[in-house]
């Protein structure tokens, strides 16, 4: 199976590690994966604060990187959300529509495509609180959202679960958004702040070493939060866990 | 003898906290002396002051971000506002885990109301012909200016000069009671948040609880201003009694009642209040003439489709199973007159809005509100609008898109709104689509426009994206603090910003798989 390798720009310029834990994992499963050089970001920032003519030509450079892999993946949950559900200041070809459809986040590529069942070389004794962003879990419904009355279900759960030594806490409000919110974090600094604050803290008042999540943007916000009000937390991406990391 | 109480007295107690009168007081420049430790209060800061809300001037765009941020600085308030909300947020959660078929409620509540929008003229109809039958006159308003006139008109014929009235969102969105104020008539709120938020002259903050931004100490403050309470006594019971003893008898003594609804029956026409504290009751029936003013996407076919409503409404706005009182009005009472004024001010033309129309879907019960981080951390006053939270971002736009135009970005999109709505309007979906309306109709400030255009140019060329990475993380590492952190850049002003890696993964995907195509 081809698969193309999506690293959006602030994983990219931010956070490497995230994308090469991403490729390392989708070897080990013995996949041929590509990183296409010419690939920048997916429109989303544009498209997010309402400027959709603006992300026209983003999203048709994302469909020619993209075009003619298998599958699309990236570590990225609201970068996904944005492509499969909101990626419509193009016209809708064939090729687009191809491209949107195969293009996976990396829990649900890993636990709906290829089944993982184990992750032998993962081991990460700590505590840890999971962060499903908002893209993930109300976008791609990779977890049952506490709003809903549905049977439970969570994908990064399932995953996680299959680490050695994890042991999550609870936090007193598990899937309340941390307010990164894209462009939101920026023009409504002031309230997208606050609720990174009570969000870092609610995290550390259950006892969590790590906050971890299937989102780097969510994880850059919470960081900087944290850093700002001396709140002791690290943070990581589910990647790196999955991939074997152990701090 | 002296009792013992009179011997501890005059040997023990200092001279100084003897009682008025005593003939051991000291007393200088005609003033009795008192015991500095005796007579001191406990020392208790200054109850923090209330933030106040937008700032509104005329038609220019409502900064929502510059009141959340005065609300956020008011500590005690924010705290208080966001634990309140999510209380209520947590009591519908166990509510909803109490009905098995809750999504099915929602699906089914959802279903009735677009059908009945999508057949609005019929039901109205059918609601008119009924509730005439019954022996309810039926007026017709076009817009806010009509429905007042014609509440006056009635008000004039029966020579009423005062007016009780249960809370309505419709009557905020009319500016009713400063019209009614306009033509020498006094209105009186009979639900406590909203008679609270008439004596401070402030809108409602919330659709449900509209004082829900205040502290009693807020209360306090406001009741000694305007009847009389004692300003240092913020005890609840007492703030509740002195309301109580200064608005029964004006309730008592009102010439006229009004009311709102919650839903309108077709097959009945018949109307249904819900309320907590009894207060429609009061308005419509102490006085013999009762108005209902109703927004016409209320009606409902059935009686039996209420059902599925009123299952959800209480449960979605308060997590309590039911309102204390849920009200059917049929008719007048003898000798007496009932008028129900049918509204539309914009409803008909959001009907014709193919993405925003299902926004007509809304009961008004505010769980949206009680679950939005934003909402929570900003106060329903910072939206500087009749409807705040995620429901306002998406109504209030199609009152007036320049005044609103910046409320559809107060939003982090995070969709937990469209969940708990209990007739499924998606609701962060339409805050989204608002966002490329406004931006279509050029209302976005020329910094955003500017930045957005430039941010789709850089994107879209692959090298210059490149030169622009490579230059950010150079800067990141290597500017001083205070270039980083200055008022221009937004992240850094209450975060910090990301440690800038050694390597991108574009750099290092060259030097570690470079061989590969």
């Amino acid at each position: 199976m081809r698969i193309g390798l999506f690293i959006p720009c602030y994983i990219d310029a931010f956070f490497p590690k995230v994308g090469i834990a991403t490729l390392e994992l989708l070897e080990r499963f013995g996949h041929d994966v590509d990183y296409p050089r010419d690939q920048t970001c997916c429109g989303q920032p544009m498209a997010n604060s309402g400027f959709n003519a603006e992300c026209a030509d983003t999203e048709a450079l994302f469909v020619r990187n993209f075009s003619g892999f298998d599958y699309v993946v990236s570590p990225s949950g609201s970068c996904v959300h944005h492509v499969r559900d909101n990626f419509d200041a193009i016209e809708q070809t064939d090729e687009v529509k191809e491209v949107r459809a195969r293009t996976f986040e990396l829990v649900e590529f890993l636990h709906d495509i290829l089944k993982v069942d184990a992750f032998p070389w993962a081991r990460f004794p700590h505590r840890v609180g999971l962060h499903n962003s908002c893209g993930t879990l109300r976008g791609l419904k990779h977890a049952l959202p506490s709003e809903l009355h549905e049977p439970f279900f969570s994908k990064p759960i399932d995953l996680l679960s299959k680490v050695d030594g994890i042991e999550f806490v609870r936090p007193a409000r598990p899937d309340e958004c941390c307010g990164f919110g894209g462009t939101f974090s920026v023009f409504e600094e002031v309230v997208s702040t606050k609720m990174g604050y009570d969000k870092v803290s609610d995290h550390a008042q259950a006892g969590a070493e790590y906050i971890v999540s299937a989102d780097s943007s969510c994880l850059m916000h919470q960081r900087g939060c944290a850093e700002r009000i001396g709140v002791p937390m690290k943070f990581i991406h589910i990647a790196q866990i999955l991939n074997g990391a152990s701090a | 003898m002296s009792t013992i109480r009179e011997r501890i007295d005059s040997a023990m107690l200092h001279p100084e906290l003897r009682a008025e009168g005593d003939p051991d007081a000291i007393i200088r420049d005609g003033r009795r002396l008192d015991h500095a430790e005796g007579t001191s209060k406990p020392l208790r800061p200054a109850p923090e002051p209330q933030p106040r809300g937008a700032k509104v001037r005329g038609n220019r765009p409502i900064d929502q971000q510059e009141a959340a941020a005065r609300f956020i600085a008011a500590t005690e308030h924010e705290k208080m506002h966001d634990e309140r909300l999510w209380d209520l947020r947590q009591k519908r959660d166990r509510e909803m885990h109490g009905i098995p078929e809750w999504e099915e409620l929602r699906s089914l509540a959802s279903a009735i109301k677009e059908h009945t929008l999508t057949h609005l003229d019929g039901y109205l109809d059918q609601f008119e012909a009924n509730a005439r039958s019954n022996g309810i006159h039926v007026h017709w308003a076009r817009d806010a200016a009509e429905h007042n006139q014609i509440v006056h008109g009635i008000l004039s014929d029966h020579g009423a000069t005062s007016l009780i009235k249960s809370k309505s969102m419709l009557t905020e969105e009319c500016g009713f009671r400063p019209y009614m104020a306009s033509v020498g008539i006094e209105v009186i709120e009979t639900d406590l948040g909203e008679r609270i938020q008439q004596l401070d002259n402030e809108d409602p903050s919330h659709v449900v609880v509209p004082a829900v931004h205040k502290l009693r100490t807020d209360v306090a403050e406001v009741f000694s201003r305007t009847i009389g309470t004692d300003p240092g006594n913020s005890d609840v019971h007492y703030l509740a009694e002195a309301q109580r003893e200064a608005t029964r008898p004006l309730i008592l003594n009102a010439d006229a009642g009004m009311t709102g609804a919650n839903f309108v029956v077709a097959e009945t026409g018949t109307f249904v209040v819900c309320t907590n504290e009894g207060n429609a009751d009061l308005s419509a029936n102490v006085p013999k003439l009762h108005i209902a003013s109703i927004g016409i996407e209320k009606i409902i076919p059935r009686l039996e489709h209420l059902a599925v409503f009123v299952r959800l409404l209480s449960r979605s706005a308060l997590g309590s199973p039911m309102t204390q009182y849920t009200s059917h009005f049929r008719g007048p009472r003898a000798g007496g007159e009932m008028h129900v004024v049918l509204v539309d001010n914009g409803r008909s033309e959001r009907l014709g809005l193919e993405e925003f129309w299902t926004s007509l879907k809304c009961i008004r019960c505010g769980a949206c509100m009680n679950t939005c981080p934003v909402y929570r951390r900003s106060g329903g006053l910072s939206y500087g609008a009749t409807y705040s939270g995620p429901i306002g971002l998406i109504i209030d736009p199609t009152f007036n898109a320049r005044k609103y135009s910046n409320l559809p970005f107060a939003s982090s999109l995070n969709g937990s709104c469209t969940n708990v709505c209990p007739v499924k309007i998606n609701i962060h979906e339409q805050i989204y689509a608002w966002r490329r309306v406004l931006v279509k109709q050029h209302e976005v400030p020329f910094v955003k426009k500017a930045a957005m255009k430039a941010a789709g140019v850089l994107l879209s060329r692959p090298a210059a994206y490149r030169a622009a990475i490579a230059a950010a993380d150079t800067a990141l590492a290597h500017l001083p603090r205070f270039v980083i952190y200055n008022g221009l850049n937004a992240w850094g002003k209450h975060r910090e910003v990301p440690h800038p890696p050694k390597q991108t993964f574009h750099s290092w995907y060259h030097a570690n798989r470079g061989a590969k195509r």
